[in-house]
């Protein structure tokens, strides 16, 4: 009987003892979809890659990266994926989060890290609240870091700064003073300001705002809204839309032959799987992405070519949780803890270049928006590859071609 | 404007009639609450997309391998788990709820949530009235009507069509009759699920198939049959195009507010309803039958 207590002793010990030598990190995201996918394949590629180098370096003591994956289901259902999370703080006790796609999911979870004090660092929200809630009560929230995307406010100066970009081309080769732009965007909380927003601007920059359809986020058909803007005579559909309605809109829009061009955030024309879900119709639509075979960073082109070469795919902007890894790896051994407060403070203060921005942060902890920095790339699909063609002194970029009229 | 909503209104219609012709014969005609209608639907576009993509059979065999696999699945469920429970409608419903979310949940696990695209069986499109029409669009006008004279056709001129509708009207009278009812309730699912593997074959292609792909068109075949009237096939039709221009006159002159369509085509049936509650041309129907 005593040597069985002894040696209960003895394993737990030894359990406790190989558990301090890894480094937990949650991975969050809806893993039965392409943005969960991302997330875990660009962990894996920074675990491994971590991992084979000896680990990190936590004040002399060199310690392994642990994945834990977790399934948020954020996609369908937001109280999945605080249950997800709440599942890894307390049964895995993981020591980092990262992740989270869905804005109002990643809200609520942000809520669960913080009353955990757990340093959280977002891949995949783009919603202003995320970053407001640490600028109004940063002693709660100080342990959430936007690394990808840059905040929807700055998003917008980005599509902004492509539109006018776009226009220009347009104004040249048709010849027309005041190209005509129809707002096609899905009716969803992250869209509101960014209407309201191109309604303003837009006829700033010398462009006629012809109308603005608002389609559902899961229709699946927008044959009446393309009839519509077919007629209204648009030179550009500005897109917003992060559902399967993109796809339908580029289907459509190719099966209708339309000669208006579609330009903004089409987030499932961000994935390799774009041009074949749209069954080849999505010539020349583009979007705001992250990643291509271009030099945004010197660790883009490696990164992006070792991702194609290992899951047969493209990355898409998800898969910076190796970024995240690598942000918390450098500053883990800056500090030589992993101490939540001391590694905040020392986020703060970096800048860390990774494979898809030079990243910074500013009191919210957001990304300080920059072009060729964090503003992210724009490509268009020509001919089944999505080409990348701004910014446009970005060594890689390609021209933006226009159907023929 | 005003051909863009003639023209749109026709065409969309026309895709909602053929979503909605099988749903009707099960749920207007034969009184079977099979929630998992649409999740059949969505069975035959996977199975045809798999079929096309993957295997490289044409769209011929590709289709009619999908619709007649799926159908005999139907009736494979129809026995082991509607059957068992005939005799209580709630009991169906829950099964065939649960049956919906099964079907939805495994093809999440096989193919991911990821949405996919089938090619068109017919590429290109043509002006009229100065409206694009995408052929793939013309087809399913064609093959809606195709399918609502065949099952006029099965209910109006053959037995099994009688079967059908005298078991609709008073199942136990049929079963004294000496009419294997049971049969006749097979036979009913398996036709209409037949309609819906065509559907799913003929419609996918302009939609994204997609494992939540079943729950849209559930609501609208719902508001098409109930409006159109229960157990009548015109009804159907023309609950179809009013829910079709619905649409497309909110989309046109709301332009901001596209994404209500579905709410006012669904408010347009409650106020039908409200006015005459056994739809345009339930009652009507079923007195001439």
């Amino acid at each position: 009987m005593l040597r069985s207590i002894l040696a209960a002793v003895a394993a737990a010990t030894f359990a406790v003892g190989a558990q301090a030598q890894t480094i937990k990190i949650a991975i969050l995201g809806p893993m039965a979809f392409v943005q969960g996918e991302n997330h875990w394949a660009g962990a894996e590629m920074a675990r491994d890659e971590i991992n084979k180098g000896g680990g990190i370096n936590v004040g002399g003591k060199r310690m392994q990266v642990e994945l834990i994956r977790a399934d948020t289901n954020e996609i369908a259902s937001v109280p999945d994926a605080t249950n997800a999370i709440e599942r890894v703080i307390t049964r895995d006790k993981v020591d980092f989060l990262i992740g989270g796609f869905r804005s109002e999911a990643v809200l609520a979870m942000q809520e669960v890290a913080m009353d955990y004090k757990k340093l959280f660092l977002g891949v995949g929200a783009a919603h202003s609240k995320l970053g407001l809630n640490v600028e109004q009560n940063y002693e709660r929230y100080k342990y959430w870091f936007r690394v990808s995307p840059t905040k929807d406010v700055d998003l917008a100066r980005t599509l902004f700064a492509v539109m006018g970009s776009i226009g220009q081309q347009i104004r040249t080769e048709l010849k027309t003073d005041m190209p005509k732009v129809a707002i096609l965007a899905e009716k969803a909380v992250w869209t509101e300001a960014l209407v309201a927003a191109a309604q303003k601007n837009l006829p700033a920059m010398k462009m006629e705002v012809v109308g603005t359809w608002q389609p559902s986020a899961t229709a699946t058909d927008v044959t009446a809204e393309l009839s519509a803007i077919d007629r209204a005579g648009a030179h550009i559909v500005f897109t917003m839309l992060s559902g399967p309605v993109g796809i339908s809109v580029a289907r459509q829009m190719g099966e209708r032959n339309m000669k208006a061009v579609a330009w903004g955030i089409n987030v499932e024309g961000q994935k390799e799987e774009f041009w074949q879900a749209s069954a080849g119709k999505a010539q020349f639509v583009s979007t705001l992405d992250t990643y291509s075979e271009v030099e945004m960073t010197p660790k883009t082109i490696p990164f992006v070519q070792a991702f194609k070469q290992r899951y047969k795919k493209a990355p898409t902007y998800t898969a910076a949780t190796y970024d995240a890894i690598m942000l918390l790896k450098a500053v883990i051994e800056q500090e030589g803890t992993t101490n939540a407060d001391k590694l905040v403070a020392a986020i703060e203060k970096i800048e860390h270049i990774g494979t898809g921005a030079t990243a910074s942060w500013d009191k919210r902890h957001d990304l300080n928006w920059a072009v060729g920095k964090t503003a992210g790339i724009a490509v268009q699909w020509q001919d089944g590859k999505k080409v990348p063609f701004w910014p446009p002194n970005v060594k890689g970029m390609q021209p933006f071609k226009m159907p023929t009229r | 404007m005003l051909q863009d909503i003639l023209v749109t209104g026709l065409v969309n219609g026309g895709v909602y009639a053929l979503l909605a012709i099988g749903f009707s014969l099960i749920f207007g005609v034969a009184r079977i609450v099979n929630i998992a209608h649409t999740a059949f639907y969505m069975l035959a576009a996977y199975c045809f997309y798999a079929l096309l993509t993957r295997t490289g059979l044409g769209f011929l065999v590709s289709g009619v391998i999908s619709v007649v696999a799926v159908t005999a699945f139907s009736v494979l469920c129809y026995r082991l788990v509607i059957e068992p429970v005939r005799e209580h409608e709630s009991a169906v419903l829950i099964a065939t709820i649960a049956l919906a979310l099964v079907f939805q949940e495994l093809m999440l696990f096989i193919f991911g949530g990821h949405f996919l695209g089938i090619p068109s069986t017919l590429e290109g499109s043509l002006r009229f009235l100065g409206v694009s029409i995408p052929y793939q669009r013309l087809l399913i006008l064609v093959v809606a009507a195709a399918m609502l004279v065949l099952v006029w056709f099965i209910l109006y001129r053959t037995r099994l069509g009688l079967a059908i509708r005298a078991t609709a009207n008073d199942l136990e009278v049929a079963n004294l009759m000496g009419m294997n009812v049971n049969r006749v309730a097979m036979a009913t699912v398996a036709i209409s699920v037949a309609l819906a593997s065509v559907a799913g074959v003929v419609v996918a292609p302009v939609f994204v198939v997609d494992p939540f792909m079943w729950l849209a068109p559930l609501v609208t075949m719902l508001a098409i049959v109930v409006l159109g009237g229960l157990g009548s096939l015109k009804g159907s039709l023309i609950g179809a195009l009013i829910i079709g221009y619905v649409e497309a006159i909110t989309v046109f002159v709301l332009p901001a507010g596209a994404y209500l369509k579905g709410a006012v085509a669904l408010l347009i049936m409650v106020v039908v309803l409200l006015v005459r509650p056994e739809g345009l041309f339930g009652v009507v129907f079923e007195e001439e039958r």
